[in-house]
């Protein structure tokens, strides 16, 4: 148990050797992930940021190699790898869900060495919710509203302070340094045992789609009419593809200035025609019901198949965001409805 | 290792393929030793051609495996990456990614049976690789049939080897342009007309086809007017790709990455797939 000014004071020490950051409210009262410097708390609004973390695992865009474009330079056109001196950094109050994206990300990932450097540097820090908000479905997707996955420490918030728990060994390593941790009082502790109770509780009702959607045939539902319904009303903005912590897909491109080049790979998204469009002209997902179809089959279907888990971790970015209302829990049970 | 790192490579040789100059055959030589010699591939796999400010395409390799010291690619000018190829000279610095994907496979399931390729325009590349290594290797295959078509004679990629295939009597070649052309005393017609005419056996073999949908659509009609059955035909699919490693997402088709799983499939596995290629 840290009381705010004791966590504060370890933050501040820890900001020498870490980049901290965490969820603050801008001016419009929007939720978002800012630097915090000299002991800064993040503002422990419930819910997730508008954008989520994989921006510090795949940036936007991320620099993969760097090259001379001067024509006459021995090492003209020759591609190396950028240096790369960062602080390790620290994220605080980072939903479950968040960090679970991490664990699921990982998996196609595993050989990347730019999202596993990324992952080797980030520390997690994570805030245990203690309720859900009228978007988040975590315990739909096999997550936690106190899970601890993907974390290195978790957080319970109480009105005097946090209850710190390591989860990772280098969690608790960061932890020795926060010096000065009370124990618990009883009452402390009960309250940390009605949130770890009642959180899952405050959840739509527990439907666990996972395992029953695991259990369809979902192929055989392709070309099933209720696609062109969900499609008709999609304007293929993407904006669920860029706030979704676990849409990773990315495109790659060159580009040069006064004779520096770089190939960089930033967020590309499966809603846009040119995602799929060979330089024949043809286009395979050229429609938009293809491209709806997809991006749901791939989170619900193809991701599953290949790794296990859904990729989606239900922190309702997508349904809190879309323009047109398409919700991904209104899809998993259409399909299980079928 | 970087995976998103190409071999550093030079332009050694350009051919141009076809009469329109859409078509050229890069040979390229990887820079250095060590990468010369612990480069490996299959006949059907690919890899990536790195142009540093343009960016990378996937193209077939077309040498095979037992050419060594050198890679060939015959690449047709479409998009950016292979217009500022096309613009090239000998000498010029490349990279090359790969090699990428799962490839034709020769040492296992097509390995003592008769092979049938079949082949439309462009979409040789990859097969004359296989072809090669199974002349490199020709006891380990039965009897070789090629049918090969383009629009016109000077349509066609590799005439010399073309020409010296068809002297060969340890192999069956067709050759056949689309329609009548001047000088031209070959067969003429359309692909799956001349595969329906070669009646190729399907008894211990396997067919692989490479060629525009429109061909492998029409080609197939006759086979199975002979017996063959779609676990007996091999395909090789295309689509868009940017990182060769089934992580980037573009090329899937339903749940499986072209790039990864693929370019190879059995005609059986595409047919269970969505038509997104």
């Amino acid at each position: 148990m840290l009381d705010n000014k004791d966590f504060s004071a370890w933050l501040s020490r820890l900001s020498d050797s870490h980049d901290i950051y965490g969820p603050k409210k801008t001016r419009k009262g929007m939720l978002e992930w800012a630097r915090l410097e000299g002991g800064q708390l993040p503002d422990p609004e419930p819910g997730v940021p508008k954008s989520s973390i994989k921006t510090f695992y795949f940036p936007q865009p991320e620099t993969l190699f760097e090259f001379s474009a001067r024509p006459k330079k021995e090492d003209a056109f020759r591609l190396h790898e950028p240096s790369r001196h960062q602080n390790p950094r620290l994220l605080i109050g980072v939903r479950p869900c968040d960090a679970r994206s991490v664990v699921l990300n990982s998996m196609p990932y595993q050989e990347d060495p730019y999202f596993q450097e990324n992952r080797r540097n980030t520390f997690l820090l994570g805030y245990a919710c203690s309720q859900g908000c009228s978007t988040c479905f975590c315990t739909w997707t096999g997550g936690s509203p106190v899970g601890q996955d993907g974390l290195d420490i978790l957080a319970f918030l109480l009105e005097d302070g946090l209850v710190l728990e390591p989860v990772t060994e280098r969690g608790e390593e960061l932890l020795e340094k926060a010096g000065s941790a009370r124990d618990l009082t009883r009452a402390q502790e009960q309250k940390v045992d009605e949130i770890r109770q009642k959180a899952p509780a405050s959840l739509p009702e527990e439907m666990e789609p996972a395992p029953r959607l695991r259990e369809k045939e979902l192929m055989a539902l392709y070309d099933a009419p209720f696609w062109q319904e969900l499609s008709d009303s999609c304007i293929n903005c993407g904006t669920c593809t860029f706030l979704c912590p676990t849409c990773y897909c990315f495109d790659i491109q060159d580009e040069t200035l006064r004779g520096r080049g770089r190939r960089i790979r930033y967020w590309d998204s499966c809603m846009f025609p040119l995602f799929t469009l060979h330089a024949s002209g043809h286009n395979p997902r050229g429609e938009k019901i293809k491209r709806v179809r997809n991006r749901f089959m791939h989170k619900l279907k193809y991701f599953p198949d290949r790794f296990g888990p859904l990729s989606c971790v239900g922190c309702g970015r997508c349904v809190r965001d879309c323009p047109v209302n398409i919700d991904i829990r209104q899809v998993m049970k259409e399909l299980l409805a079928i | 290792m970087n995976p998103y790192l190409p071999y550093p490579a030079r332009i050694d040789d350009i051919v141009v393929e076809t009469e329109d100059g859409s078509l050229k055959t890069f040979r390229l030589v990887l820079e250095k030793d060590r990468d010369r010699e612990a480069w490996t591939h299959v006949p059907g796999q690919f890899a990536m051609l790195s142009i540093a400010g343009k960016g990378e395409i996937p193209i077939g390799i077309a040498s095979s495996p037992t050419e060594k010291g050198h890679l060939l690619f015959t690449v047709n000018r479409a998009g950016v990456v292979t217009t500022a190829l096309h613009k090239m000279d000998v000498g010029d610095p490349i990279g090359v990614r790969g090699p990428l994907g799962n490839g034709f496979p020769i040492d296992s399931e097509l390995k003592g049976k008769n092979i049938v390729i079949i082949a439309g325009g462009f979409a040789f590349t990859t097969l004359r690789a296989t072809l090669i290594y199974m002349l490199e290797n020709r006891a380990d295959y039965g009897n070789i049939t090629v049918v090969y078509g383009a629009r016109t004679p000077g349509m066609l990629l590799y005439k010399e080897e073309l020409d010296a295939w068809q002297r060969r009597d340890d192999l069956d070649v067709h050759i056949t342009v689309d329609r009548e052309a001047p000088g031209w005393t070959g067969l003429v017609g359309f692909v799956p007309t001349i595969a329906g005419q070669v009646k190729p056996s399907p008894e211990n073999a396997a067919a692989l086809i490479c060629g525009p949908p429109i061909m492998i659509k029409f080609t197939m009609p006759p086979l199975e007017e002979v017996g063959w059955t779609d676990d007996q035909v091999y395909l090789s699919l295309e689509n868009r790709m940017k990182c060769g490693l089934g992580v980037c997402g573009h090329c899937n088709v339903g749940p499986v990455y072209v790039c990864k799983d693929g370019p190879v499939f059995t005609r059986a596995q595409v047919q269970k797939l969505p038509i997104e290629f």
